[in-house]
């Protein structure tokens, strides 16, 4: 389903350029669960970035569900995004001023859907997600854990292929982390992509896949 | 995405940022109110200017020797009278027989040596008959006008200007006093309201006469003006024409008369006023431009707030295009909430003027109102755009992070 072929990612840091992927090639398959772990600086976020279309490579190809987006412009790039693609970030980056409903609404408004079949379908993901008491409650209300949850409502909202995660249960205590963990493994289940990048050995342990980053290049890649 | 859905989400983002929306609100209501009420004003002092020269007598005629080849070009001529022939009494009387014509006061100008037991000064004459106090709308301070007589009895009497009987007679009593002109000796009657400059002369420096008494003392068979009242508005043009036919008769057939109508004098200061009211809701709408910059920092500081809104959004799918829409439409939303507030401040304003100088009818035209509200939307527009095009053009990556 994505298939990088020689990626590579430069970034110009003062003087420096830094090779932040360096001829990366890497196939993901439907459903697949996926850990990517590394230290620090080791190019995981970069290459979660690319993965999930909000970054470009500087040379090489990468082929989304057989299509060569590497240099689809911005606004083909934002549609591909919208379609596939599901974001889980570490500091949730929930709107403060919506409820937990219009958060999840969010995606649905900007692809232009109607305001009933929006709301329906919010609450759905709402129920999914175990928050249904919680609909109208904005994110200052809400618990560090169910404030993820949102967050992963708003993710599968536009019925994705992807998740991708980045540090998704970083700034959450370990029994939030595990709802948040549990949640997302049983997305998997259903058959959505799943990648996380994450610090934490022991949630990059339950992957099937573990990717192991170094220096831009992927050194290791286990499977289950 | 939705029109709807953008304005919502404009004017929630405007909620949440309550001292941002208030001081944007405040310059843009500034500057509409500004226009309100300094065009309310410009509008206010027509209409007041408009409506005395309007009492002074919008049925006015004042026919005047010569005839000028264009209005207002003929001014000299206006003046000076160059033609073979005067204006006289029995041309006067003539324009009184017409019955379009309510009633005519010949004018005679000049300038005598007057004086009373040492003291003495040179001064304006005017001589005229006792329909002139109604034509002018003048009053009496004390004593009558002139005797109401036929035109060609001159008599030895005058009515005399509040200032030339201060310096006279000082605190006296000057009714019954004799008044050397020239030389001849007129009693006084009569003494005019100070009332300063209305219509073309100073009144509180003058001395009315007689017009035969006045013609006598200057030796002079002509008159320099004949003002006329027509019996209504709508007659005016037939009695302009009836007068021109009837001097022109009388005249052998020579149209030596020029026949000028208060309108003319109106719509000039009805056209003055109006380009100054313009001149102000002009000045006034700079300060809907100062807002518009204004707004555009506002906004320029909502996007470096909302980085990582922004990049959200991106990650989401939202176009540039859609970002772009977002914040100009919040840019606008200000903007328009602006202008409404600006209207009820300056309508307020206007309303409180009125309550203060109820004398003046203070009214902001629709015009301005209008103008003020489409500037302000426009540069709202304008300004917010930078701000907007600068949030769409944010590299995801980077913006998510909140750089």
């Amino acid at each position: 389903m994505m298939l990088l072929e020689q990626i590579c990612r430069d970034f110009q840091v003062g003087d420096q350029i830094v090779h932040a992927l360096d001829h990366v090639d890497l196939s993901i398959a439907a459903g697949e669960y996926i850990s990517v772990m590394g230290p620090s600086g080791s190019g995981k976020s970069t290459l979660l970035n690319l993965l999930g279309l909000l970054d470009r490579s500087t040379s090489g190809t990468y082929w989304l569900n057989g299509k060569d987006v590497s240099r689809l412009p911005d606004n083909e790039l934002a549609e591909q995004r919208q379609l596939n693609i599901g974001f889980i970030f570490q500091s949730f980056h929930l709107i403060p001023r919506l409820s937990a409903l219009e958060n999840v609404e969010l995606p649905l408004v900007l692809s232009g859907e109607t305001p009933k079949q929006r709301r329906e379908r919010a609450r759905e993901v709402l129920d999914a997600v175990g928050l249904t008491a919680r609909v109208d409650h904005r994110p200052d209300q809400l618990s560090g854990g169910e404030r993820q949850r949102v967050a992963i409502g708003r993710a599968i909202v536009m019925k994705p292929s992807v998740l991708l995660a980045d540090e998704p249960t970083g700034n959450l205590d370990s029994r939030s982390g595990q709802e948040v963990v549990d949640i997302l493994e049983s997305l998997n289940r259903d058959g959505i992509c799943l990648l996380v990048v994450t610090h934490d050995a022991e949630l990059g342990q339950r992957a099937r896949r573990r990717l192991a980053m170094h220096d831009g290049k992927i050194v290791g890649d286990v499977r289950q | 995405m939705r029109t709807t859905d953008t304005g919502h989400f404009a004017l929630q983002s405007i909620r949440r940022y309550p001292l941002r929306t208030a001081m944007s609100l405040l310059a843009i209501a500034i500057g509409v109110a500004a226009v309100v009420l300094l065009t309310a004003v410009g509008e206010g002092a027509r209409r007041y200017v408009t409506g005395e020269f309007a009492a002074l007598g919008t049925h006015m005629l004042v026919v005047l020797p010569g005839k000028a080849e264009t209005a207002g070009a003929g001014a000299a001529g206006m003046l000076i009278g160059e033609t073979a022939r005067d204006l006289t009494l029995d041309d006067a009387a003539a324009i009184l027989r017409s019955n379009r014509i309510d009633r005519v006061a010949p004018l005679v100008i000049g300038s005598g040596n007057a004086s009373w037991r040492q003291r003495q000064r040179e001064i304006t004459v005017l001589g005229t008959t006792v329909e002139m106090l109604d034509i002018q709308h003048w009053r009496m301070q004390r004593g009558q006008f002139l005797p109401a007589t036929d035109m060609n009895v001159a008599s030895p009497v005058c009515v005399l200007g509040d200032l030339v009987t201060r310096e006279f007679f000082g605190n006296s009593n000057p009714l019954g006093e004799w008044l050397r002109i020239g030389d001849t000796r007129c009693r006084v009657v009569g003494v005019l309201a100070q009332a300063g400059l209305t219509g073309p002369f100073d009144t509180d420096e003058i001395v009315i006469m007689p017009v035969a008494s006045a013609q006598a003392l200057f030796n002079t068979p002509g008159v320099f003006r004949v003002l006329a009242e027509a019996v209504s508005r709508e007659s005016m043009p037939a009695a302009r024409r009836e007068i021109i036919a009837t001097i022109t008769a009388r005249h052998q057939g020579e149209e030596d008369i020029t026949v000028v109508t208060q309108d003319a004098v109106l719509s000039t200061f009805d056209t003055v006023f109006a380009v100054i009211t313009r001149a102000l809701a002009g000045i006034a709408a700079v300060s809907l431009l100062v807002a518009g910059v204004l707004i555009m920092n506002v906004m320029l500081v909502a996007v470096s707030q909302r980085t990582s809104e922004i990049g959200l959004l991106k990650a989401l799918g939202a176009r540039r295009s859609q970002i772009l829409v977002l914040f100009v439409a919040e840019a606008v939303s200000l903007s328009i909430l602006g202008a409404i507030s600006g209207l009820i401040v300056g309508n307020a304003g206007t309303f409180v003027m009125r309550a203060v100088f109820p004398a003046i009818d203070f009214a902001a035209p629709l015009w301005a109102m209008g103008a003020a509200v489409g500037i302000a939307i426009v540069s709202g527009l304008v300004f917010g755009i930078l701000p907007a095009s600068h949030a769409a053009r944010l590299d995801p990556v980077r913006a998510l992070a909140g750089r």
